[in-house]
C-alpha cells in the first residue's frame, strides 16, 4: 500500500514546520513567537505585578489573565478588532490550559497577564497561543510544574492526522484540539469539533500527545538558544 | 548514588528533572515529586552540598529582607510613605524607620521624603506579599539630590556588581562616577560620564552570559585588559554564576563606599 501523503505533503503523524523564537518582545517580561506552518502566535506575560483592578485580587494567589486576540489581517477575510464571543472563548480555555501549570499560590495579590496574538491565522491558533504563552511564561521566571504543550488532530478519511492545516479542517471527521503537560502527563485541555467514535477519540487524542511531545523537545530547545551562550 | 541527569550550573526550563534521588534535597525554586528532583524556574542548577535548587536567570523582583533597593516615593501618608520599589507591591517606609526623630505635629512630612523623590532604602521586614516594610537606619541610606536612574533586570545585577564586587568597582574607577545599585534592579548614576556607565550596563544586561565580560567592559570605558585573565573562561564564567548566592552580602558591603 502507498503511505498516506497529505495535501501539503506530510505524513499522518507529522507537525508542520516549527518556528519557536523567545524574547521578541523586549518591554514584557518574557515573551516567545510560536509559528506552525502558515499560523503564527506571540505572546506577551507581564508580571507577577500589581493587580488592576483591585477587586480582582486574590487574597492567597495570583490571578492569571490571559488575552487572546487575532490580528484584523490574520486571515483572508478581515477580522473585526477588538472582544469577541470566540476570542473570549479561547482567552477562558487558554486560561485554564495553562492554570494547571503555573504555581500562583507563590504570589499572593499579584496579577499575571499574558497577551496572545495571532499575526497570521491558518487553523489551530489557539494551540498556536497555548504553546506560546507557556514558552513565554518560563521566559518570563515564574515558577511552573511543567511547560504546556497543545497541538490539534483530527481523522481524515482512516487516518489519525496531527496538527490540522487550514484545509483539513474543513474535511476532517473531527477538530480535537489537546494541551497537554508531558512531564506529569495530564491533559489541561480537550475541545471536540465533529464526532467519533469513543474507540477512535482515543486514538485521536494519543495522536495528539505524539505531537506535544515533539513541540515539548522544540519549547526546551528554543528556550536554551535564548539563555545558553 | 544516583546520577545527575542536569549537572550543577547546567541550564534547566521549569519541568527539567535535576536527579532522581532521596539523597538530595529540593531548594528553592526546585520541587521533589516522587523520588525526582524538578527545576520549578529557568535558570542554573546550583548544588549546596546536599541541598540542590536553581539560581533564576530572570524575573521580576520580589523582596528579601537586608536587600538594598532605590525606591520612587509614591504617596506621603500621616505616619510613613509608601515606596515604589518596582515590585508587585508598594513598600512602606514608617516614621520609625527613619534615622532622625521627626514631629508629626510640627513638620509636614512630604518636606523630608516629596512624591516623586528617589531614595537609596533597606528592606526591613517582608511581612507577607503585600507588606514590606522599609528602613533608613543604615548608614548607606540616604535620598537622591543628583543623578541619573537606569533600570536593568533585577536577576543580573550579580552581573553587574562581579565576584567580590569586582564589576562595578572597576566601572566606578574607570568613570569616577558615584554608582549606588539596588537589589531590585534600579541603579543610581551621579558623576560627568554618565553616558559612559549607562553604556556598560546596557552591554552587561545583554551579554551577561558571554566570556570575558570584565574585559569587554574595561576596554569600552577606556581601561586596559585586566591583568588576570582567566585561563580557562568557561569555567570562570560558571564558577562566577555558583558563587552569586552566598556572594551577596559581599557584594552589598563593597558597592557602596
Amino acid at each position: 500500500m502507498k503511505e498516506f501523503k497529505r495535501d501539503d505533503g506530510r505524513k499522518a503523524d507529522e507537525l508542520r514546520p516549527i518556528v519557536i523564537k523567545v524574547g521578541v518582545i523586549e518591554q514584557a517580561d518574557g515573551s516567545a513567537l510560536v509559528s506552525l506552518g502558515k499560523t503564527t502566535a506571540i505572546a506577551a506575560v507581564y508580571g507577577p505585578r500589581s493587580m488592576h483592578p483591585k477587586h480582582k485580587q486574590v487574597s492567597d494567589r495570583a490571578v492569571l489573565q490571559t488575552f487572546y486576540s487575532m490580528a484584523p489581517f490574520s486571515t483572508s477575510e478581515r477580522v473585526r478588532p477588538g472582544p469577541s464571543r470566540r476570542s473570549q472563548e479561547i482567552s477562558k480555555v487558554t486560561r485554564e490550559a495553562l492554570e494547571p501549570a503555573v504555581f500562583l499560590e507563590e504570589f499572593p495579590k499579584t496579577g499575571i497577564d499574558v497577551f496572545i496574538d495571532i499575526i497570521q491565522a491558518d487553523a489551530g491558533t489557539r494551540t498556536a497561543g497555548i504553546n506560546a504563552a507557556s514558552v513565554a511564561l518560563a521566559d518570563a521566571g515564574i515558577p511552573m510544574r511543567d511547560l504546556v504543550t497543545a497541538v490539534a488532530a483530527g481523522k481524515i478519511d482512516e487516518h489519525f492526522v496531527l496538527d490540522l492545516g487550514g484545509k483539513e479542517e474543513e474535511v476532517t471527521k473531527c477538530d480535537v484540539p489537546v494541551a497537554y503537560m508531558p512531564r506529569k502527563k495530564q491533559i489541561t485541555l480537550l475541545q471536540m469539533d465533529g464526532d467519533l467514535p469513543p474507540e477512535e477519540t482515543k486514538e485521536v487524542i494519543k495522536t495528539a500527545i505524539k505531537g506535544c511531545e515533539i513541540l515539548y523537545e522544540k519549547q526546551k530547545q528554543a528556550l536554551r538558544e535564548k539563555w545558553v551562550r | 548514588m544516583a546520577e545527575f541527569i542536569k549537572k550543577e550550573r547546567d541550564f534547566v526550563v521549569p519541568g527539567d528533572e535535576i536527579i532522581n534521588s532521596m539523597d538530595y534535597l529540593p531548594g528553592r525554586n526546585c520541587l521533589r515529586e516522587g523520588n525526582s528532583i524538578y527545576a520549578k524556574r529557568l535558570g542554573i542548577v546550583n548544588l549546596d552540598g546536599r541541598v540542590i535548587s536553581v539560581i533564576p536567570l530572570t524575573g521580576v523582583y520580589f523582596p528579601r529582607v537586608g536587600d538594598m533597593v532605590i525606591g520612587e516615593v509614591e504617596d506621603v501618608q500621616s505616619n510613613g510613605w509608601v515606596v515604589n520599589i518596582n515590585s508587585a507591591h508598594s513598600a512602606y517606609l514608617p516614621l520609625s524607620g527613619v534615622r532622625e526623630f521627626i514631629d508629626t505635629s510640627k513638620t509636614d512630612l512630604s518636606r523630608v521624603y516629596g512624591v516623586g523623590e528617589v531614595i537609596y532604602a533597606n528592606i526591613n521586614s517582608v511581612v507577607s506579599a503585600n507588606s514590606i516594610h522599609l528602613s533608613m537606619q543604615d548608614p548607606r541610606c540616604r535620598k537622591f539630590r543628583s543623578g541619573r536612574i537606569v533600570r536593568m533586570n533585577p536577576s543580573k545585577i550579580p552581573r553587574l556588581i562581579g565576584r567580590q564586587g569586582s564589576m562595578i568597582m572597576m566601572i566606578k574607577d574607570l568613570t569616577g562616577c558615584r554608582i549606588n545599585v539596588g537589589q531590585n534592579g534600579v541603579i543610581c548614576i551621579e558623576g560627568e560620564k554618565e553616558d559612559l556607565v549607562i553604556k556598560a550596563i546596557e552591554v552587561i544586561e545583554h551579554e551577561s552570559q558571554s566570556e570575558g565580560l570584565t574585559d569587554k567592559i574595561s576596554l569600552l570605558l577606556g581601561g586596559n585588559k585586566m591583568p588576570k585573565a582567566p585561563e580557562t573562561p568557561h569555567r570562570e564564567e560558571n564558577h562566577q554564576e555558583f558563587q552569586m548566592e552566598e556572594q551577596e552580602q559581599e557584594q552589598e558591603e563593597m558597592l557602596n563606599e
